[in-house]
């Protein structure tokens, strides 16, 4: 076992009769890291979080949290881990209050005792303590559960997805807590599918269809993108889109907001690219490079493997 | 009687709960043929001016047309002129594609005929053909949202209102629905759209950003991020939502 390593994680692997929901995923956590797990609904991210947090059993592989075995170090893996489900499983008829007193008093501790890891989130909402969990906004049911998944002081945290449907704002409050975690010497596992938190984790997975992408800083996932990037733009975006599609000097190309993201083929051309376009009928045309983003990174690696 | 330009027109709509004004004195207007986004904080009062919007829910004070019909007066006709696809997916997962396509077209109308038609078509164009007798709730999430999409127009609607509709769906997903958006729109289908992803009000022509139940902001995504001198609309929505005094 090794001591830099919050969790290890070898070939494990789960089907749910014929579907394979993880197939031999393989990565480490190493302490005190923020690891993003980055990837869509169906990916596997909420089996391989149930499997680490030991609520359900692997078919094959192995893992472990701390250095203990996930199988049978199950108890003692119990009271060393936070999770914090996708889905909001507190209980709504207890107020926030009563919430914390339940889930500090299952670990052994009282809030007294632990408030410094929990205070930076819980006293934002400390002041409606007496408000049944069940009435709170989406922004303090994830203040709360956050909370609840703290007060025992774990030292590694789990959270499923703790950001869907959040807005950006709240989102980016939300890691902000998370690097103030982090600062306190907690190793966290976060999954999303909100490409764009990829760059608030230390290293990411991408994960797809149960089996891990790449594994890596999101800066060298960027820098590492090797394919010729351009943005294109025109009046009639639906009618460039169809033109793209079947240019011969394109390899691929997509949507993606104000410009269409095009990945160069063989012999590409801007200029060229230019006049046939105009040729087309299209006007305003503006084609330029542009600088990769997670999301490219992970539409070339799913390219890749649909190919 | 409404301009033939815009599909949407409302003045000063306003939705009162209490005393809690939850959409506050609104006032915008959409072209027929756009795509239009809809964006705020949560808890800014979008879904409430929404469902104003869609018929479901009768403003407190405020006038306006919606698809050439009064919002205050005329809900039912708003119902059935226009196409909504909600942030929870809204199909029946027991029933097949086709049946599912079955029992919306005849809850709008459409003629089995023309039905059978435009589910041929959206088969051929989405590559759905060997998937038409597979139960909805077997299919992975992109697929399910991409035929929700057509499901909340298969009654030709001048307009469609999507409510989150790419939320947890894979990047190449994501974009094959925004095709479907620019299709719709190049045909002639007004987009109605909310999204947490900032990126996706790029896609749009034109967005509103709402804070505490008011529209703080309407333009073209890039005249916004000239105007508040930022590099893209997450960061305008950073500087707009940053003084919202609403904690959802």
């Amino acid at each position: 076992m090794n001591k830099d390593l919050a969790i290890e994680i070898r070939e494990l692997s789960k089907s749910y009769d014929s579907v394979k929901a993880l197939d031999k995923v393989t990565f480490d956590v190493r302490r005190g890291e923020i690891f993003g797990l980055i990837g869509p609904d169906g990916a596997g991210k909420t089996t391989l979080f149930k499997i680490l947090v030991t609520l359900l059993n692997a078919d094959e592989g192995s893992a472990q949290i701390d250095g203990l075995d996930v199988a049978k170090d199950y108890k003692e893996i119990r009271t060393r881990v936070g999770y914090m489900p996708g889905k909001f499983s507190l209980y709504p008829d207890l107020t926030i209050e009563e919430n914390m007193e339940f889930f500090a008093s299952l670990f052994g501790v009282t809030v007294e005792q632990n408030y410094d890891i929990v205070a930076p989130i819980y006293s934002q909402i400390e002041k409606y303590k007496k408000r049944r969990a069940g009435r709170l906004s989406g922004g303090m049911k994830q203040k709360l559960a956050l909370s609840c998944a703290l007060i025992h002081k774990p030292s590694v945290l789990f959270l499923d997805e703790p950001t869907t449907g959040v807005d950006a704002v709240s989102r980016s409050e939300f890691w902000d807590m998370l690097f103030n975690l982090k600062e306190q010497g907690l190793s966290i596992l976060v999954s999303t599918p909100y490409m764009d938190e990829a760059s608030r984790c230390d290293r990411i997975a991408l994960i797809n269809n149960g089996h891990v992408l790449d594994i890596d800083t999101p800066q060298n996932m960027v820098d590492n993108y090797d394919l010729q990037l351009f943005g294109v733009k025109s009046n009639n975006m639906y009618e460039l889109l169809k033109i793209l599609r079947n240019d011969s000097g394109i390899a691929n190309c997509y949507t993606a907001g104000e410009y269409h993201h095009v990945v160069a083929g063989s012999g590409f051309d801007a200029a060229a690219l230019n006049q046939r376009l105009a040729a087309n009928g299209l006007s305003n045309i503006d084609i330029k490079t542009i600088v990769p983003d997670i999301e490219d990174v992970f539409i070339k690696l799913l390219s890749n493997e649909q190919q | 009687m409404s301009n033939n330009d815009y599909i949407i027109e409302v003045k000063d709509l306003t939705k009162q709960f209490g005393s809690f004004k939850a959409v506050d004195h609104i006032s915008f207007s959409v072209r027929r043929g756009e795509i239009f986004g809809f964006l705020g904080a949560n808890g800014a009062g979008k879904t409430t001016a929404m469902r104003m919007l869609c018929g479901l829910s009768y403003p407190t004070s405020g006038s306006g047309t919606v698809a050439g019909f009064d919002v205050i007066k005329e809900g039912e006709k708003i119902k059935r002129h226009i196409g909504y696809m909600s942030q929870r997916f809204s199909l029946y997962e027991d029933l097949t594609v086709m049946e599912n396509m079955e029992l919306f077209g005849g809850i709008y109308g459409v003629a089995n005929n023309e039905l059978k038609e435009r589910a041929e078509d959206m088969f051929k164009r989405l590559d759905f053909y060997e998937e038409r007798n597979t139960l909805v709730g077997s299919l992975p999430l992109g697929w399910k949202q991409k035929l929700a999409f057509v499901v909340a127009t298969l009654h030709k609607p001048e307009i469609v209102f999507l409510d989150e509709p790419t939320g947890g769906v894979d990047p190449i997903t994501r974009r094959q629905f925004w095709e479907m958006i620019y299709q719709a729109s190049s045909e002639g289908t007004t987009i109605f759209v909310t999204t947490h992803y900032m990126d996706e009000a790029e896609y749009c022509h034109r967005m509103t950003m709402m804070v505490d139940g008011q529209i703080k902001a309407l333009d073209t995504p890039a005249n916004l991020k000239k105007q508040f001198n930022a590099s893209s609309i997450d960061e305008v929505f950073r500087l707009l939502a940053r003084g919202a005094k609403r904690a959802e």
